[in-house]
């Protein structure tokens, strides 16, 4: 066992750093003037400015070779080593450095096509989801199947070279302004044959005739998501990624992309200094609430989960690099990460007593209503990715090996 | 980067395992819990031929060398087991300190022995107050010729009526900077004027009342510098703290195993009571507490390998968290197994009673939250 870094991950976090010192102070300008930033995922502000801060931001990154770095070389990526996306992850978290536009793509939609896709289909895609020409969105859920995917209704029927989709889809991420989704449709209708092999995945323009996206307002007033409906969207047999009936498999693997390692507990870590500041600037019976045993405990406990979370991490990664499977840690990992996060902005809200009710743009609002509007985001984090409920399932099923509850 | 036990880690507790289900069954430790010593001599023999006692000792002195996280990998098969062995007082509480502070006469004296199973020592340091900080210690040593004269009462000291040796936390000057003046002696558990007397306590481990009558104490047996014990008692609860870490973690999932075993095979209403979600998220959440547990445990046992100024941090981070995931898992351990796992004949108590010990030796979840609050300076 060994914590610390090599030489040459040593070298990759100082180029790093020195890159990020020189860059950031523009982009606390740049952030400053659009306002505070959504703390949580899906807090994320469609407005003409924020878009424009984000492509900014994401040229930035891409020109320094930032962007996609856990991509192979050959796909225009770094090529990184796990531990330098470790690495980056929590320097770009230490640094409170936003992502660049369409994390799903780098994330989701990428790494699918790399594993699964075409020649062809690589070599279309590919480079323009490094540099941000194209954004993404993921077309899966839909409104009778979120947590029991498996039970998506949308249709995709042969056609000479094409099929015809038909169906309805719901919390499409960026939705409204993606070039691009990856969609799971039902191309099997024979009843007797197993749900998991009626998907097929594909490749979906969000500009072909047929596709309508109305957005909808999450609480926190913001419109990130929206529904998706395709009516007769005509797709071309070459844009279906894998094999005809086997796209549940592959969209399994796309989530296995998303399983995070240790950053949001490093981000989580990032918060907590921040309400540590909190605590210092307010007042409660004419001292600093830093010196309330009580605040101190349920800090000091955050504090605690969120290392707890990153070590979790860490040993889900060394099986990685191992070439194992994941153990439990990677489920328990993330599902510590998601809750952990609600509770932390639920006690920044807490403290800051009749003030946590003023919102950005209100005359006494503390830190111009950054936290209200983290804290709403963060009631998504326990339903976004699969729910909690869901996670505890996984956990107990897949990794514990207790049976499922079958009729 | 690597953030998980090496090949030689993973066979020293694959062999601890084996050897501990063989030698150290339930019906042993239940017999020690009856047991006026609490131990048995001839496991412990057997203890030191595997080499255990001596783990972490230079060879010199009869060790093998090993580093402090392949002790923690041990001592969480021994809290697997609930090994009814004095190990950690002997082995974590004075043999480490005699290492870091003694003179080579004193590792010579008490480090060989020790390896080999002639010798074992326990930490007297708690009091009446039950605290950890220098001002807990009220147990005066006064100097007498070549002599201090120890007076007091030590408390919750564990093992100390089956001991050699006491390492001894003695006040020698008492001035406003209690740090100053904390001094720490080697005494011969048989000297004149020791009174040892074993408490009564709910897990039947043997924590005992030490009083010192006009204790006499060579001044040769002060172990590290007079007046300034105290940064090697520091050293000595950090090591503690997560030495109690590993072997909670153990016992933790022992609890957590034997619960799925149980939820697999018990059947209500027709199925697995594994099947029905009310227990798979108490396990989940169980599995949750588990491996943080292990996860902490093992950064903070490399802290302490690799003298990592952080050590004190992540002690604090682990014994806080830890003491809650113990605790849980065996409260949620019982519950699971109903009627049964309430019963005396079932071992879950004997871990559910060790966990609500384990969870305020050395610092509970609160002190050590407090802990980490100053030195995150919030």
């Amino acid at each position: 066992m060994d914590f610390s870094l090599s030489p040459q991950e040593e070298a990759f976090r100082k180029e790093l750093c020195d890159w990020l010192d020189k860059n950031t102070p523009e982009l606390r300008q740049r952030m400053r003037r659009q306002g505070p930033p959504g703390g949580a995922p899906g807090a994320g502000e469609e407005s003409p400015e924020a878009q424009e801060f984000t492509r900014w931001w994401h040229k930035k990154l891409y020109d320094a070779g930032y962007v996609g770095i856990a991509w192979p070389k050959e796909y225009g990526g770094r090529g990184a080593t796990i531990m330098e996306q470790v690495i980056f992850n929590e320097e770009m978290a230490k640094h409170r450095a936003p992502g660049g536009v369409g994390g799903l793509g780098i994330g989701w939609a990428g790494p699918t096509i790399m594993a699964a896709g075409t020649e062809e289909q690589k070599k279309r895609f590919l480079p323009k989801i490094l540099s941000g020409e194209e954004v993404w969105c993921q077309a899966f859920s839909e409104p009778e199947a979120g947590s029991d995917l498996a039970n998506s209704q949308t249709r995709a029927v042969e056609d000479g070279d094409d099929y015809v989709v038909n169906g309805q889809k719901v919390w499409t991420t960026g939705g409204m302004r993606a070039d691009w989704a990856i969609l799971l449709a039902k191309t099997e209708f024979d009843p007797s044959v197993p749900r998991h092999r009626t998907f097929s995945y594909f490749l979906m323009d969000m500009h072909s005739p047929g596709v309508t996206v109305r957005p909808l307002r999450e609480m926190t007033g913001a419109a990130a998501f929206g529904e998706t409906f395709l009516d007769n969207v005509r797709i071309p047999k070459n844009l279906m990624v894998g094999q005809k009936n086997n796209g549940w498999y592959i969209s399994m693997g796309t989530l296995e992309f998303e399983r995070s390692n240790s950053s949001s507990a490093i981000q989580h870590l990032t918060t907590i200094s921040n309400l540590i500041e909190l605590t210092h600037k307010m007042e409660r019976n004419g001292q600093p609430l830093s010196k309330d045993p009580v605040t101190r405990q349920k800090i000091a406990q955050f504090y605690i989960e969120a290392n707890v979370g990153k070590y979790i991490g860490l040993r889900a990664l060394t099986r990685q690099l191992r070439g194992q499977t994941p153990g439990p840690e990677s489920s328990v990992g993330s599902l510590l990460a998601m809750e952990l996060g609600q509770r932390i902005e639920d006690l920044a809200m807490y403290l800051q007593g009749p003030y946590s009710q003023l919102v950005r743009g209100s005359k006494y609002a503390i830190d111009n209503g950054a936290w209200q509007r983290s804290f709403l985001a963060s009631r998504g984090r326990t339903i976004m990715t699969g729910t909690s409920e869901i996670k505890r399932n996984i956990i107990a099923q897949r990794t514990l090996g207790l049976p499922r509850y079958t009729e | 980067m690597n953030f998980e036990l090496d090949e030689e880690q993973v066979m020293l507790k694959t062999a601890a395992r084996d050897f501990l289900e063989k030698e150290c069954p339930k019906k042993l430790v239940r017999e020690m819990m009856e047991d006026k010593r609490g131990y048995s001599p001839e496991l412990w023999k057997k203890i030191s031929d595997q080499d255990w006692l001596g783990l972490t000792f230079p060879e010199e002195y009869g060790g093998t060398g090993c580093c402090f996280l392949d002790l923690a990998v041990l001592l969480e098969e021994c809290g697997r087991a609930l090994l009814p062995a004095p190990i950690i007082p002997t082995v974590v509480l004075t043999a480490h300190p005699i290492m870091a502070a003694g003179t080579e006469e004193q590792k010579k004296q008490y480090l060989p022995k020790i390896a080999n199973g002639e010798m074992i020592l326990t930490l007297a340091f708690m009091e009446a107050s039950g605290g950890l900080e220098a001002s807990d210690v009220n147990v005066t040593a006064t100097p007498s010729g070549d002599n201090f004269i120890i007076n007091g009462t030590k408390l919750f000291v564990p093992d100390a009526h089956i001991a050699d040796y006491l390492l001894c936390v003695t006040r020698t000057k008492n001035g406003p900077d209690k740090e100053q003046g904390t001094s720490l002696f080697l005494v011969d558990a048989r000297t004149d004027g020791i009174r040892i007397e074993v408490l009564k306590t709910m897990t039947d481990e043997k924590l005992c009342e030490v009083v010192f009558n006009n204790v006499a104490v060579h001044k040769k047996n002060v172990l590290g510098k007079l007046d300034q014990g105290w940064p090697v008692m520091k050293r000595v609860l950090v090591e503690a703290q997560v030495a109690e870490c590993a072997w909670m973690t153990g016992g933790a999932r022992w609890a957590m195993e034997i619960s799925i075993d149980y939820a697999r095979l018990r059947i209500a209403f027709g199925r697995p009571i594994g099947s029905f979600q009310a227990i798979q998220h108490k396990l989940a959440n169980m599995a949750v507490e588990v491996e943080g547990a292990t996860s902490i445990v093992y950064y903070a046992a490399w802290t302490i390998m690799e003298n990592n100024p952080d050590m004190t941090l992540a002690a604090s981070m682990a014994k806080s968290w830890c003491g809650e995931t113990y605790k849980h898992a065996t409260f949620d351990g019982v519950q699971i197994h109903g009627g049964i796992g309430y019963t005396w004949d079932h071992d879950m108590h004997l871990y559910l009673k060790r966990a609500k010990a384990c969870e305020v030796t050395f610092g509970d979840s609160n002190y050590h939250r407090e802990k980490v609050a100053q030195m995150l300076h919030i």
